[in-house]
């Protein structure tokens, strides 16, 4: 027993790979940084920033809730009403996309992967963007919010739905054929039976994101409580500022709890 | 119990709790298209406005791109510079998050807690904040980015963490390994793969992020969507969204495959 302390060799590796990848990932990095050039950070910084903390914590109380209905409560429910109604449009519409990317449902790849390049490309264009865009249709508010929500939403929505489509089991279809039914009836007994969880439970996850995306879209003129924050920022309000991100946080923090909790039940 | 008994169909399960539910999302859909003032009529009536607009877009300004090219490689760095920050200060705050690691409940829960509120506000709200305190240009978006960051890939690093094989721990701790040590040897091996691909994710997210953190003036392309938009030139605006769209495909592919190989 001499040999207690034998030495294990090392794995070799494929050096010049990683050699490849570390000079690849240096480059990216010296055109980053050379680009940028040196932050300029403007004198006042320090004391905005500190400005925007004591208004996180000392805010305007009395804006939660004023006589006139432009106050944070009224703000919310028109974010969360642009969430809503929006996540209610992309759940129809996306459905027929998702059968149509789904790679079970239809024979030859050419259908399918032409649906997923569709839902890629309504995914890619900024909501933001799209609700510029119907702001210029059906003019500023809520209802050019709504809409650009409706439509992104499809994207994501119509991706994970058909991926859902696309897991199902293949027995109980199999087996309504077999007994001679037509398509519509695979497809109301079969299919939509094993699919409706799953849709709902992404529905409920896309909604969550709206939310979100809801809060900003006032920023461009879109509805929602976007609108105020802006208007507090530009005119240097800080304790509106902090009340309206607490305002926020807890909103969006709550609808996170009672989605997950109903997206449990679902699945 | 005589055959006919056993023919009986069993009563279907009460059906009101069912209806309940649609009555409620019923009125929910209905408040909620009377709070954003939104109808089908107004939609048709302002369909002819979506056409002429698309209309207006559809040969989209070629000879813009040149333009556009610049403001699009600043947006590409901005991700890279705020993915990165963003990655090398979640690594702490994971650490500190993880229940294996730490085993104290007063600190990881606490750190949970700052990063779900990090991940509450939008990115396009830090931006906006941010451009308040630091002023117009690409810092405010880098930082916004790097606060999103954190929450993404801390959160989803520190799942990573606490799913890892407890096996090679146990060990390191039965020969006396340090935490350091025990960090070192024992968890960056197992979840280093996980961490550069969520980084790698979070990439992607933030290009699409950067290209309309401009919209709030913080750098990137996003300044050309107000420009453009803002003089109703739709076919430069179209050109942008292309550009964007064929940036963003092109770096999801990279990405994508980088992942692949990864695990």
């Amino acid at each position: 027993m001499s040999e207690t302390t034998r030495i294990i060799p090392k794995p070799k590796k494929n050096k010049i790979g990683l050699w490849f990848i570390y000079s690849a990932l240096l480059l990216i990095y010296i055109w980053a940084f050379s680009g940028m050039g040196l932050p300029e950070i403007k004198q006042t910084a320090g004391q905005i920033s500190k400005a925007i903390f004591s208004g996180i914590f000392h805010p305007d109380w009395n804006y939660i809730s004023e006589p006139g209905g432009e106050d944070l409560l009224h703000g919310l429910l028109d974010t969360l009403a642009i969430a809503i109604l929006g996540t209610f449009i992309s759940a129809f519409l996306c459905i027929p996309f998702a059968f149509w990317s789904a790679a079970n449902m239809s024979k030859g790849r050419a259908i399918p992967s032409f649906g997923k390049f569709a839902l890629s490309f309504i995914r890619t264009f900024p909501e933001l963007v799209m609700a510029i865009m119907f702001i210029k249709a059906v003019g500023p508010g809520s209802f050019a919010g709504v809409l650009a929500l409706g439509l992104h939403s499809i994207g994501m929505l119509g991706k994970l739905f058909s991926e859902e489509i696309e897991n199902m089991d293949s027995g109980p279809t199999e087996a309504l054929i077999a007994t001679g039914a037509n398509r519509i009836q695979t497809l109301w007994f079969a299919i939509i039976p094993q699919v409706i969880p799953g849709f709902l439970s992404y529905t409920l996850y896309r909604f969550e994101i709206n939310v979100r995306s809801a809060t900003i879209l006032g920023v461009i003129g879109a509805g929602g409580i976007g609108t105020p924050l802006i208007f507090a920022l530009t005119s240097r309000d800080w304790n509106r500022v902090g009340i309206i991100l607490i305002g926020i946080i807890v909103m969006v923090t709550m609808i996170d709890l009672i989605s997950g909790y109903l997206r449990k039940k679902f699945i | 119990m005589n055959p006919e008994q056993k023919r009986t169909i069993p009563p279907s399960p009460s059906k009101i709790k069912g209806y309940i539910t649609a009555i409620l999302f019923i009125i929910l859909i209905w408040g909620s298209s009377v709070k954003t003032e939104s109808s089908i009529g107004e939609f048709i009536v302002g369909f002819p406005n979506i056409m002429d607009l698309l209309g207006q877009m559809f040969p989209p300004n070629w000879g813009y791109f040149n333009n556009i090219t610049d403001a699009m490689l600043e947006t590409i760095r901005m991700a890279v510079i705020g993915t990165t920050f963003g990655a090398i200060l979640s690594i702490p705050v994971t650490l500190f998050s993880a229940s294996n690691l730490v085993q104290n409940a007063w600190i990881f829960y606490p750190v949970r807690f700052i990063l779900n509120l990090i991940r509450t506000i939008p990115d396009l709200l830090l931006a906006a904040i941010f451009v308040a305190i630091f002023g117009l240009g690409s810092l405010p978006g880098i930082l916004s980015l790097t606060v999103f960051s954190i929450g993404i890939i801390a959160k989803l690093t520190y799942e990573a963490i606490e799913s890892i094989d407890q096996g090679p721990l146990e060990a390191m701790t039965a020969v006396g390994a340090n935490k350091i040590q025990l960090i070192v040897f024992g968890v960056i091996p197992q979840v280093l793969a996980y961490f550069i691909s969520y980084i790698l994710y979070t990439f992607e997210i933030n290009v699409r992020a950067a290209a309309v953190l401009g919209l709030v003036g913080a750098g990137g392309i996003g300044l050309f969507y107000n420009k453009t938009l803002g003089f109703l030139e739709y076919d430069k605006a179209s050109s942008i969204i292309l550009y964007t769209l064929v940036v963003v495909l092109f770096i999801d592919f990279i990405s994508t495959k980088l992942r692949e190989k990864l695990i």
